[in-house]
């Protein structure tokens, strides 16, 4: 099983909110980066949070700076609307590259992208929220935008078209602690034969082992259980935060009640629980 | 003492700043080009490659890559074949149809097929994630440590590393095989060595600090020779 820490990026920063909204300022991505490597993750997920919106900013030197110290898969995504994106953030350092937005307007890029850089490369993340008929559907731009295209049979044609693996984001859930959207995680894995990388909502320990039993995932992507832990142990004083957003989590002036949901954990722990639990993963 | 040079052939396919990265690291000194003259030059040759086998052997052979490619085989520099460049090593491959490969290393390459856990729970094709290398049982007596004097020599048994595959080889010769790994029901070769030839299914440079020892030996392995 793979354990996949997401980085939400905005500008210099990493973020996390709750759905997708109320970001806050969590520290900076290298730092982030550099400890999970070191205890173990398995991969990493940069996301560009604003690019799909405003535009490139910054990200490309993160990607480079960090893959030269890095050695595990690095996949990055946000924003990225056409092969030259792809081939730019690739040739930063990049292992792979997950396209949503861009994807959904124009599903021939998946196919091209697959030609060009080969299956492996291409990851097709699906941000999913369930409706009141029982089905899901996708959404682009960072959670805001409906699209009216189903979620699982978008996954379907994803591999039809090339995608070498489906990240699926449950909005709903996302940021929350309540637990995976294993319903979801489970369909869209059934339906395709290809690897699914399940995220959105891990709160503790016990969430995980649920999206790996009950969601039949491949991989998990983790943000809040796993970010809100280290940033316990990180000193924030010899950055300058100032105009960069909601610094209230990192300044000690937040109100942490919304997290309360979130009993967090690092990797090692993490690790050892899924072993405990019969689920094999790598250790460190 | 100057470092080494690892040259790394680009032949239009896969990601190859991780490599690039990891050489670094190490202390080699890495270049990477098209061009057949790079390869005589260098001290190392990595043979990379992400993608389809058929096109991989159509690039190389437009390029003019397969013969400089196949003297080096036969010069003993070290030689290293990661992932698809271990797969064109082989004499032919059934991906899509029946594709003619380097036959540097008599054999063929294989699909892996969707077989199922424990569980019941189908393992998906590409193999896709960190798995185990282990050291293969013959049925003639067990030599000491196989991996001894290889680029696997600071590996510890049962070592995990990252694999991104639909593929694998089956060398004629069961002796080359340095290590199998276990996906499903499939037990596969994961790293092979012929003489200067040393090949792995995985990435090395995507396999954390153990993908790294690795390389370091690569280049300490280069340095004996």
């Amino acid at each position: 099983m793979r354990i996949i820490p997401r980085l939400d990026i905005k500008g210099p920063n990493v973020v996390k909110g709750v759905q997708f909204e109320g970001l806050r300022v969590l520290g900076k991505p290298e730092d982030f980066a550099k400890y999970y490597y070191d205890s173990g993750a398995d991969e990493l997920i940069y996301m560009d949070v604003v690019a799909s919106l405003y535009g490139r900013n910054g990200l490309l030197d993160i990607i480079e700076k960090t893959s030269r110290e890095i050695f595990i898969p690095l996949t990055v995504g946000g924003g990225l609307r056409s092969i030259e994106d792809i081939r730019t953030v690739l040739r930063s350092g990049a292992d792979k590259v997950a396209i949503n937005t861009a994807a959904i307007q124009n599903p021939d890029l998946i196919h091209q992208a697959s030609q060009t850089f080969g299956a492996s490369t291409i990851i097709v993340s699906i941000e999913a929220i369930r409706k009141p008929n029982g089905k899901y559907e996708a959404y682009v731009d960072y959670g805001r935008e409906a699209t009216g295209v189903d979620a699982c049979e978008w996954a379907i044609k994803a591999e039809k078209l090339g995608a070498g693996e489906i990240l699926v984001t449950s909005i709903a859930n996302e940021g929350t602690g309540s637990g995976f959207d294993t319903e979801l995680m489970c369909r869209i894995s059934k339906s395709v034969s290809i690897p699914v990388i399940g995220g959105g909502g891990a709160g503790c320990l016990q969430h995980v082992t649920e999206v790996i039993n009950d969601g039949l995932v491949d991989g998990v992507s983790l943000a809040s259980i796993l970010h809100y832990n280290f940033i316990k142990q990180y000193s924030v004083s010899g950055s300058d935060y100032s105009n960069e957003g909601n610094v209230q989590y990192l300044t000690h002036q937040a109100n942490t009640a919304s997290l309360s949901r979130i009993h967090g954990a690092t990797i090692t722990e993490l690790k050892q629980y899924l072993t405990r639990n019969g689920v094999a993963c790598r250790q460190s | 003492m100057t470092s080494k040079t690892a040259h790394i052939v680009d032949y239009g396919l896969g990601n190859l700043f991780s490599i690039k990265n990891a050489c670094l690291k190490v202390g080699l000194t890495p270049t990477i080009s098209s061009l057949p003259q790079d390869i005589e030059r260098a001290d190392i040759v990595i043979l990379p490659g992400v993608g389809a086998f058929g096109d991989a052997m159509t690039s190389l052979r437009l390029k003019g890559l397969i013969e400089p490619i196949r003297e080096v085989a036969q010069s003993g520099k070290p030689f290293m074949g990661i992932c698809l460049g271990m797969q064109l090593l082989m004499t032919s491959s059934e991906e899509f149809g029946y594709n003619q490969g380097l036959n540097i290393i008599p054999g063929i390459t294989s699909k892996l097929q969707t077989t199922y856990d424990n569980d019941n729970r189908p393992l998906k094709v590409p193999h896709i994630g960190w798995n185990r290398i282990n050291t293969p049982i013959l049925k003639e007596a067990l030599e000491d440590n196989k991996w001894k004097n290889t680029p696997l020599s600071n590996i510890k048994e049962g070592e995990y590393m990252y694999f991104v595959h639909s593929y694998y080889v089956i060398p004629e010769d069961p002796k080359v095989v340095l290590s199998n790994t276990t996906y499903g029901q499939n037990t596969f070769c994961s790293s092979l060595r012929m003489n200067n030839i040393f090949a792995v299914q995985f990435h090395p440079e995507r396999s954390g600090p153990s993908g790294l020892k690795l390389y370091a030996q690569l280049n300490a392995c280069s340095k004996e020779s």
